[in-house]
């Protein structure tokens, strides 16, 4: 069998002891949520952290807190949890997105801020170390003994082998839902607490994909009041568990009372190394949702959606996809009849929240 | 899921006279105690318990004391001499044990004896990234996977071929230095009548190219071997094989052992659908280690690790040419293959036969032509997967009558129906029908589906599609030449009315012990449960080959129920003699032997078998099966003739949304001619199962390879061997099936049983590609069928461009000079005319012009 690198493991109590041992340990120290995208991927080497900090004792990250003006959601909750909790309702597309990632286990114990902070995914960066001998690495490539991957100038990146970056794909479910909500994160370390907004918290590089130093803690997602709001998401994947995104869509609109677009976000998962915005949302304030202004918008914003040639299915066919997307979506906010769709939408809509 | 069981109606039964054919086979059931008790009831089978308990051992939960761990060095490269191979740092690193190399294995093995080209480690070549190059035992397995870094090896690269259509321009350099020519492993053909005359004489010549991907078994269990020697020295290998017997051969062989000295125990297999029935090296790795170390060696592979063992799926181009008349009457097929075999030879040549030898048992084939070649790639060794080798002409042949049905304006299921082949009668190519139950199949399947009133009236983006295939119940012929029994079953009884049955076959989760045992109970009277059953075990129970070509039930069922037989046959003489009754009228049923006019008059079971015991002493019998001759004589008729043939109809329906071609089955109805269904939830277990492993081969599973840019890696590597991004179905992605067990008793099988493990899988895929034409009004000639193809189908479409995807033409082959066989209807006996030895056969001694004969000489 396949066997975890060898690792120290800790369990403190409080978010400042993490914050403690993180600025103590420096990057060869890791945290451990629920451990589903960590734990296998010590298992190819694609981090192999000496020390493990688990946050399993920390009480406070697994709470979620409500006022009038939104929610506070510990980013220990499971991914489970969020897609069950009563009091995150109001947001459609964070409960969809929770409730498609992996499975129902993976679900269980999987955390939302292991899944806003999983590592970018790729097929040439996703496999066992003796199959990554085989194509002799890539850029993406692990340090001893440590956790976050660097980059590995002497390396190239297999999916475009002319780049000087690499490729890998964001592949979170709940960051695209999370950012069209309009979202905000706090990072803790031992030196300071920061907010932000999660928008912010990524960067378009498949290497250093977080604007996160390894000692800094992400404790808790704030997300304002829903009222006017609706939202969605979207996933693409072979089979209905298991698999990451190859392509996602988290829509949000507030409707005035005469039906006219207020706010419009538009948020592509799994299509570059970061969550995209789309801009071309924008366009859709002050009108209706009717055909033709969904059908621009869509227009707009699929050129945005230029996925590679590093996961499952064709990327030409993720691209096609991806206006289906656009389309289906805001018909769904419209308040669309599934029955009055076509196959991928009625699947797509027919997911149910459990 | 809906079951439905029955008998075919008796006006259109091909039903055979009952009673006992040649040698070993039986019905099973003869004077009073022809009235089955056991046979066709649904029952708890006999190892389920332990199975839902968790209790059932499987190879890697064995540990022995003082067991050490090994770990394999696999190739990195895809084609390279080995230069050298420095192994001394990893031979001091923390807990090593052991390194071992090629040189240190020597022996080639291989399961077919003219394809004995692997090795436990590589000697001179890589061929392939990931087949083996040394080993390393440690105390630990994390100790041993340390060490592989250690090992240094020198690799001179050499060009890679990554197709057939590389392997056929590139015929140096040779990946093996043996095979047909260059990088073609294997090329056969084949004219079964003057083909050219047939499809001048349709009214209308078709011609159809397919491709079908390569996939892989994709079992749950990875395979895991434990070796130990005994006190004595004396070797046993513990094993996830499908096939101990060929293991046992192998091992012998490699380590130069007496056979009489190894014993394999195949444990039960979490799955094998194929993937274990090939000797592998890590069996023969573990096995040398224990010789060499004296302590105990096990492995178990990772997930990565199977996907390189792989024998899964071949890839195979085809092309089929088929002269039809106007009302749909075949006058003749030609069909040519190409198969993609990987770096090894394992079961390829039967492969390649196989992609042509199964054409002709469906439909009347008047004249058939086949040509088929497998080529030798740098990618893991194909071989035998669930339909080994038929799935994917079956597929093609299928989807080809489909539009030949639709070209002419017919009901697809009409044209199968109308061109049936005949119970008992030969094929073109001499492969001998026996009972046929498909008719029956196909109108099941019909009436489930209401095909009649649904196809092609469901609207834009819903369709349904109709597929049909057969498939054998056993080879039969064993891979290595041999006059021997193929099952042997021995039962050993005592005074405590015990029945302990052995044999050599292979439990691999589709419930071979549960057969053995209720054949045999069935016979001596007695529960299921009430017996133990001894299998895979090479030193305790007589020779079976394996669990493999649907041979179980058939072949260890007919030997079980020859050794109950006479076990009863010693026990119902001395039970008549003392109840003063008739032994025609003694009944052996209900843990009861008594008269069958007075059931009252009669013994418990274990009172019969201690008067049994006290006749004649000790009480042990025997049974074996062997499969009647094959009337196909020529060279290469050896694959496909078998004891009895299975059929199978499907229909599938389908959803298809036509904006991005996503895919969706709705439903699947299935009939399959089981001849007898011995326990109907495991033949249903086995109708399901193969319709869920069909639908991932016809949807989304591939086992492909990439290349990166030849100008910066050599590397040629699986694009992802792992069970998250090899995609196969979910629970989620399976659709409802309704299942029809169609019973019509084959006098060849024990009770009248057919296959049902591997022929239900094959109508799905074409079944479903025809289904989809019926959606959407395009083709995907390859399979698997995914949302990209149907999409660039529909594309192709709007274009004005033939409405299909699939591969454009069939390549240049260089063919042999074809086998000339008439079929039987034109004086044929099943030789080939031409087949002529290359020189003249001298007499042989006492034969005419002969040499004398001398007294035998004994070296």
């Amino acid at each position: 069998m396949m066997r975890c690198s060898p690792f120290s493991y800790r369990a403190p109590a409080s978010v400042e002891e993490v914050a403690q041992i993180l600025a103590a340990e420096g990057p060869r120290a890791m945290v451990l949520g629920g451990g589903t995208d960590l734990v296998p991927n010590m298992k190819r080497r694609q981090q192999t952290p000496a020390l493990l900090v688990s946050l399993r004792r920390v009480a406070a990250l697994r709470q979620l807190q409500g006022d009038g003006a939104g929610v506070r959601i510990g980013a220990g909750m499971t991914l489970a949890e969020i897609a069950a909790h009563p009091r995150l309702r109001a947001f459609g597309a964070l409960g969809r997105a929770a409730a498609q990632v992996a499975t129902t286990h993976i679900r269980n114990v999987g955390t939302l801020g292991g899944n806003l902070c999983l590592d970018t995914r790729c097929n040439y960066y996703n496999q066992n170390y003796e199959w990554r001998k085989a194509i002799d690495f890539c850029m993406k490539r692990g340090v001893e003994g440590g956790g976050w991957p660097e980059k590995n100038e002497a390396q190239v990146c297999w999916v475009a082998p002319g780049s000087p970056r690499c490729w890998a794909v964001s592949s979170t479910d709940c960051a695209p839902a999370l950012i069209a909500l309009g979202a905000q994160v706090t990072l803790v370390s031992a030196r300071e607490t920061r907010e932000i907004d999660l928008a912010a918290l990524y960067r378009d590089d498949g290497i250093q994909y977080l604007d996160k130093r390894p000692d800094e803690l992400l404790t808790e997602v704030r997300l304002g009041d829903p009222t006017g709001w609706r939202s969605t998401y979207w996933k693409l994947r072979r089979r209905e568990s298991f698999d990451f995104p190859v392509l996602s869509l988290a829509a949000a609109v507030r409707l005035g009372e005469d039906g006219t677009v207020r706010e419009a976000r538009l948020v592509f998962g799994a299509v570059a190394s970061h969550p995209v915005m789309a801009e071309a949302a924008a366009d859709l304030v002050g009108h209706r949702l009717d055909d033709a202004a969904i059908e621009r918008c869509a227009d707009a914003a699929v050129r945005l959606a230029k996925p590679l040639d590093n996961t499952d299915f064709s990327l030409g066919w993720r691209k096609r996809v991806a206006r289906s997307f656009v389309n289906g979506a805001l018909r769904e906010l419209r308040g669309d009849d599934p029955a009055q769709l076509g196959l991928m939408a009625r699947r797509q809509m027919a997911l149910r929240v459990v | 899921m809906l079951i439905h069981r029955g008998a075919i109606m008796a006006d259109e039964s091909s039903r055979s006279p009952g009673g006992a054919n040649g040698n070993g086979t039986g019905s099973g059931g003869d004077g009073a105690a022809s009235k089955l008790h056991i046979v066709g009831k649904s029952r708890r089978r006999v190892d389920a318990r332990a199975k839902v308990l968790g209790q059932t051992r499987f190879a890697d939960d064995l540990t022995l004391p003082r067991m050490l761990h090994c770990k394999l060095l696999r190739s990195r490269l895809p084609h390279a001499r080995i230069l050298r191979i420095d192994t001394e740092k990893a031979k001091k690193a923390p807990g090593v044990r052991l390194v071992l190399t090629g040189a240190d294995t020597p022996i080639a093995y291989g399961i077919l004896p003219v394809s004995q080209d692997e090795h436990p480690l590589c000697t001179d070549k890589v061929r392939f990234v990931g087949d083996p190059v040394a080993a390393v035992i440690a105390d630990t397995e994390d100790q041993a996977f340390a060490a592989l870094d250690l090992i240094e090896v020198d690799y001179e690269p050499l060009p890679t071929i990554a197709s057939p259509e590389e392997a056929l321009a590139t015929p140096e350099p040779r990946i093996h230095e043996y095979g047909d020519q260059g990088n073609l492993h294997k090329v056969v053909a084949f004219d079964f009548g003057d083909v050219d005359q047939a499809l001048a004489s349709a009214d209308q010549v078709f011609e159809d190219v397919f491709y079908y991907e390569g996939n892989t078994h994709l079992a749950i269990e990875q395979h895991a071997s434990l070796a130990a020697l005994d006190p004595d020295g004396k070797l046993t290998v513990w094993s996830s094989t499908q096939t101990p017997h060929y293991l046992h051969r192998a091992l012998a062989k490699a380590l130069e052992l007496p056979a009489a000295h190894v014993r394999v125990v195949a444990l039960p297999n979490g799955g094998g659908f194929g993937g274990k029935s090939d000797p592998f090296n890590h069996e023969i790795v573990v096995a040398k280690a224990a010789l060499v170390l004296g302590r105990p060696v096990k492995i178990c592979l990772t997930r990565e690790e199977v996907f390189y063992c792989h024998r899964g799926r071949h890839p195979v181009l085809m092309r089929f040419r088929t002269g039809v008349k106007k009302d749909g009457t075949i006058t003749g097929m030609e069909l040519n293959t190409l198969l993609d075999g990987g770096a090894y030879g394992s079961y390829g040549v039967a492969s390649t036969f196989y992609t042509g030898a199964l054409q002709t048992v469906t439909y009347q084939i008047p004249r058939y032509r086949f040509r088929g070649c497998r080529a030798f790639t740098n990618k893991p060794p194909c071989g035998p997967k669930r339909g080994h080798g038929t799935p994917q002409p079956r597929f093609g042949q299928e989807v080809h009558l489909d539009k030949i049905a639709c070209a002419l304006g017919l009901d697809p299921a009409e044209l199968r129906l109308q061109q049936l082949v005949s119970p008992r009668s030969l094929t073109a190519n001499f492969m001998r029908i026996e009972t046929v139950a498909l008719g029956e199949c196909i109108r099941r399947v019909v009436a489930g589906s209401g095909w009649k009133e649904r196809r092609s009236k469901l609207g834009l983006g819903r369709g349904l599609g109709l597929a049909c295939s057969s498939y054998l119940s056993g080879a039969g012929l064993p891979i290595y030449w041999n006059d021997l029994p193929q099952s042997g079953v021995q039962l050993q009884l005592d005074r405590s009315g015990r029945v302990t049955a052995f044999c050599g076959a292979t439990e691999i989760g589709q419930g071979s012990d549960d057969v053995l045992a209720l054949c045999v109970a069935e016979i001596l009277g007695i529960d299921p449960f009430d017996l133990r059953v001894v299998t895979g075990d090479t030193d305790l129970g007589p020779v079976d080959l394996g669990s493999y070509s649907s041979r179980v039930t058939l072949m260890m069922g007919n030997a079980a129920i020859e050794a109950a037989t006479r076990a009863r046959d010693l026990i119902a003489g001395p039970v008549a003699d003392k109840l003063g009754v008739p032994r025609d009228r003694l009944v052996f049923a209900e843990r009861r032997v008594f008269d069958a006019s007075d059931p009252g008059r009669g013994m418990s079971w274990q009172d019969a078998v201690i008067l049994a015991e006290a006749q004649h002493g000790t009480l042990g019998t025997t049974g074996s099966y062997k499969p009647p001759m094959s009337a196909a004589k020529y060279k290469g008729g050896g694959v496909g003739p078998t004891p009895t043939y299975s059929y199978s109809a499907a229909v599938v329906e389908v959803e298809v949304d036509p904006e991005t071609g996503w895919i969706e089955v709705a439903k699947v109805w299935i009939g399959h001619d089981i001849g007898r269904s011995l326990n109907p939830p495991l033949a249903e277990g086995q109708v399901v199962g193969s319709v869920y492993m069909a639908l991932g081969e016809a949807l989304m599973e591939e086992q492909v390879f990439r290349r990166l840019p030849p100008k910066l890696s050599p590397a040629l590597v699986h694009k992802f061997p792992s069970m998250l991004e090899y995609k196969s179905p979910s629970t989620m992605e399976m659709p409802p099936v309704e299942v029809y067990l169609v019973e019509d008793p084959d006098a060849r099988g024990p009770f009248g049983a057919k296959e049902v493990g591997q022929g239900p899988l094959l109508p799905v895929m074409p079944a479903l590609a025809n289904a989809v034409y019926d959606a959407i009004g395009v083709r995907v000639d390859e399979i698997p069928v995914t949302p990209e193809k149907i999409l660039r189908a529909l594309d192709a479409k709007e274009r004005g461009k033939p409405a299909r995807h699939g591969p454009a033409r069939f390549p240049e082959v260089p063919w042999p000079e074809a086998l000339q066989v008439p079929p039987p209807w034109e004086g044929g006996d099943g030789h080939a005319t031409n087949d002529r030895p290359k020189k003249p056969r001298m007499p042989r001694p006492g034969e005419p012009g002969g040499p004398p004969i001398r007294p035998e000489v004994r070296r």
